[in-house]
């Protein structure tokens, strides 16, 4: 799926307040087959563009179009893993996978909903865990199991916000590994379109990372190429030539992000 | 460990700091484990605390912290009912001697004792049913008929009624008007009408209880079912939850503990009301018999129902609350 996003706006009111500008005037096109991660301070509007990309929030001008299409709403070709995980809390792990399958994919047989439910749950180590209610697992779990439940409708793109930042540093790396799998296979998953706050996950998983900034500049910063040949392998991703640079350069721009929000509360 | 070694010294000053009895009876109970110092504390701090943390430093004098503090929170609940309990009897006692008090040398108003007679006397033969007269138990049962007729039939309309409000927006909007202008009307109001048009007291007399029961259940069932976090709608959205799925993962269970609500609240007006109707309707239940008492200048008999009416009133409520225990999901995240 190419998505297309083209000066998108968005601004939030609130009684009793200013509009609050988060995204202004946002270009960016997706390739098909494309990884692409979002990186930006907290509250600079990654979690709304990813919302309007999925059909949950309305721009207020602007379009996004997938293959052409106007963004109608959302659907399970754009499956979401949430930034709260936003699992079912009466449902066991495994009922919240198997009814968002069973839900999203009603012309799969009941074997291709099991196999698809097992197989994601297995996957992020839950199996064992899978009659638990979200209540009674750890925050991680939970995070695994919405990751389980995005990968188990085979959406054609993925959008992830923030989906491991809730782990330890190993699940976190075997599940990234599982993810680059996943897109890259002949499964049906070819976008992905990720936000993390992890320079290195970022540069590990990601064909392109968008920056986005904070006021005044609420929007895209800047795109930076990831021109690393895959698979990529975290160890050896360091000593690559191009590392330093993206990294120095992420640095950079988000630290001159930093200074001027810095700036704008010291004048205000 | 730390903590229950710390020597008093050590421990002391903080006392000296909080003075209030309030600050340092609240210690022991925040600071969990550690809190186990605070005997010491106490023992050099002011001699007023509750009776809960009085049995914490008896046991913690054990030092075996873990069965302890178990034995000590059953401990400290067992005191406290038992505490209340005893008040529970001194404030019975207290009422039942100002009424015999009050009562006095009347012999047309009942005293305690008389209604304690008359009552196990309904009692006694709750079942007699003679051409002209009926036991108080026949007159309970078709009072609870009629309740729970209406009751029934207002849980199946509001229920279904309010899922639809709070869900969908424009029935929202249409019914909600109506709604709040009818909310407040007596639901004896209504009884003419049914009267008129039924011709058939039993029968109004239920639909007035249905009328009563329906307006809490609805209201508060489309106030559940429209607060639906939006997180769990993003979820039904992004992965497209058809109607019944929707329904029965995400609505139902959002809206089941203000359901439980609602018909709590339908359930306790509904029982108030039957009295009321039966009263005017006259020929049967518990309202009747208590106007028939008034007719007859039996007040012993009113004030035996009365007795009686409360305590059906409590077990119909508790009987509710416990539903609501027990379809209450526990601590819920994520
Ligand atoms: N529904 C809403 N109503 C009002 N303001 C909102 C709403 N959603 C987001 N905002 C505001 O928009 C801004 C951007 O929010 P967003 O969630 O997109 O940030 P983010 O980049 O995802 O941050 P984080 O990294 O902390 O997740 C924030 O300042 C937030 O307060
Ligand atoms: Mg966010």
């Amino acid at each position: 799926m190419t998505i297309a996003i083209n000066g998108v706006r968005k601004s939030f009111r609130r009684r009793g307040h200013a509009p609050q500008e988060v995204l202004r005037g946002v270009d960016l096109t997706i390739d098909s087959g494309e990884f692409v991660s979002f990186i930006g301070h907290s509250g600079c509007g990654k979690s709304t563009l990813l919302n309007i990309v999925g059909g949950l929030v309305k721009a207020d001008s602007g379009t996004v179009r997938v293959d052409g299409q106007p963004v109608a709403g959302p659907g399970p070709d754009r499956a979401m893993v949430f930034q709260n995980y936003s699992l079912l809390p009466w449902l066991s792990l495994r009922q919240n996978v198997r009814v968002a399958v069973q839900e999203s994919r009603p012309d799969w047989k009941r074997a291709r909903v099991d196999e698809m439910v097992e197989r994601y749950l297995t996957a992020v180590s839950l199996w064992e865990h899978r009659n638990k209610r979200p209540g009674q697992v750890s925050g991680g779990m939970a995070q695994r199991a919405a990751v389980a439940r995005a990968f188990a409708v085979a959406p054609r793109t993925l959008l992830l916000d923030e989906p491991f930042g809730a782990l330890d540093a190993l699940t976190r790396s075997r599940l990234q590994q599982q993810l680059v799998d996943l897109w890259d296979s002949e499964s049906e998953t070819e976008t992905v379109l990720m936000v993390t706050h992890g320079l290195d996950e970022a540069i590990l998983l990601a064909d392109r990372i968008v920056v986005m900034a904070n006021l005044p500049y609420p929007s895209v910063r800047t795109t930076i190429d990831v021109p690393i040949p895959r698979p990529r392998n975290r160890t050896t991703i360091v000593h690559h030539p191009a590392y330093d640079g993206i990294q120095k350069q992420l640095v950079d721009l988000l630290i001159a992000d930093n200074d001027v929000e810095l700036a704008e509360a010291a004048a205000a | 460990m730390t903590a229950r070694d710390a020597t008093p010294s050590a421990v002391a000053p903080a006392a000296d700091h909080s003075s209030g009895p309030t600050l340092t009876s609240a210690a022991p109970a925040d600071g969990a484990g550690g809190g186990i110092g605070a005997p010491t504390t106490s023992a050099a701090g002011s001699g007023s605390r509750s009776a809960a943390s009085t049995a914490d430093i008896e046991v913690a004098g054990h030092r075996s912290p873990a069965t302890s503090s178990r034995l000590t929170a059953l401990g400290s609940r067992l005191a406290s009912f038992v505490v209340a309990a005893l008040w529970a009897v001194v404030g019975l006692a207290v009422f039942v001697a100002l009424w015999q008090f009050a009562t006095r040398g009347s012999t047309a108003v009942p005293g305690p004792l008389d209604s304690a007679r008359t009552l196990g006397d309904l009692l006694s033969r709750p079942f007699f049913n003679t051409t002209n007269d009926k036991g108080i138990g026949l007159h309970l049962y078709i009072s609870l008929r009629r309740v729970f007729l209406g009751f029934g039939l207002a849980a199946l309309v509001g229920i279904t009624l309010g899922l639809i409000m709070g869900a969908v927006r424009p029935v929202w909007s249409a019914l909600n008007p109506l709604v709040q202008v009818l909310r407040p009307v007596s639901p004896l109001a209504w009884f003419p009408i049914w009267l008129y048009i039924i011709e058939e007291p039993a029968q109004s007399a239920v639909i007035v209880i249905f009328i009563t029961a329906l307006w809490p259940t609805l209201i508060n069932t489309a106030a559940g079912a429209g607060a639906i976090p939006r997180d769990q709608r993003n979820v039904a959205l992004v992965f497209k939850f058809r109607p019944l799925a929707y329904l029965w993962h995400v609505l139902i269970p959002n809206a089941l503990p203000s359901i439980i609500t609602g018909l709590r609240l339908s359930m306790g007006i509904g029982w108030m009301v039957i009295v009321a109707v039966e009263m005017l309707q006259g020929n049967s239940g518990i309202g009747y018999f208590v106007w028939n008492s008034y007719n007859a200048l039996e007040l012993d008999k009113v004030v035996a129902v009365i007795v009686l009416i409360g305590v059906v009133g409590l077990v119909l409520d508790a009987i509710l609350l416990m539903l609501s225990r027990w379809v209450t999901p526990e601590e819920v995240h994520g």
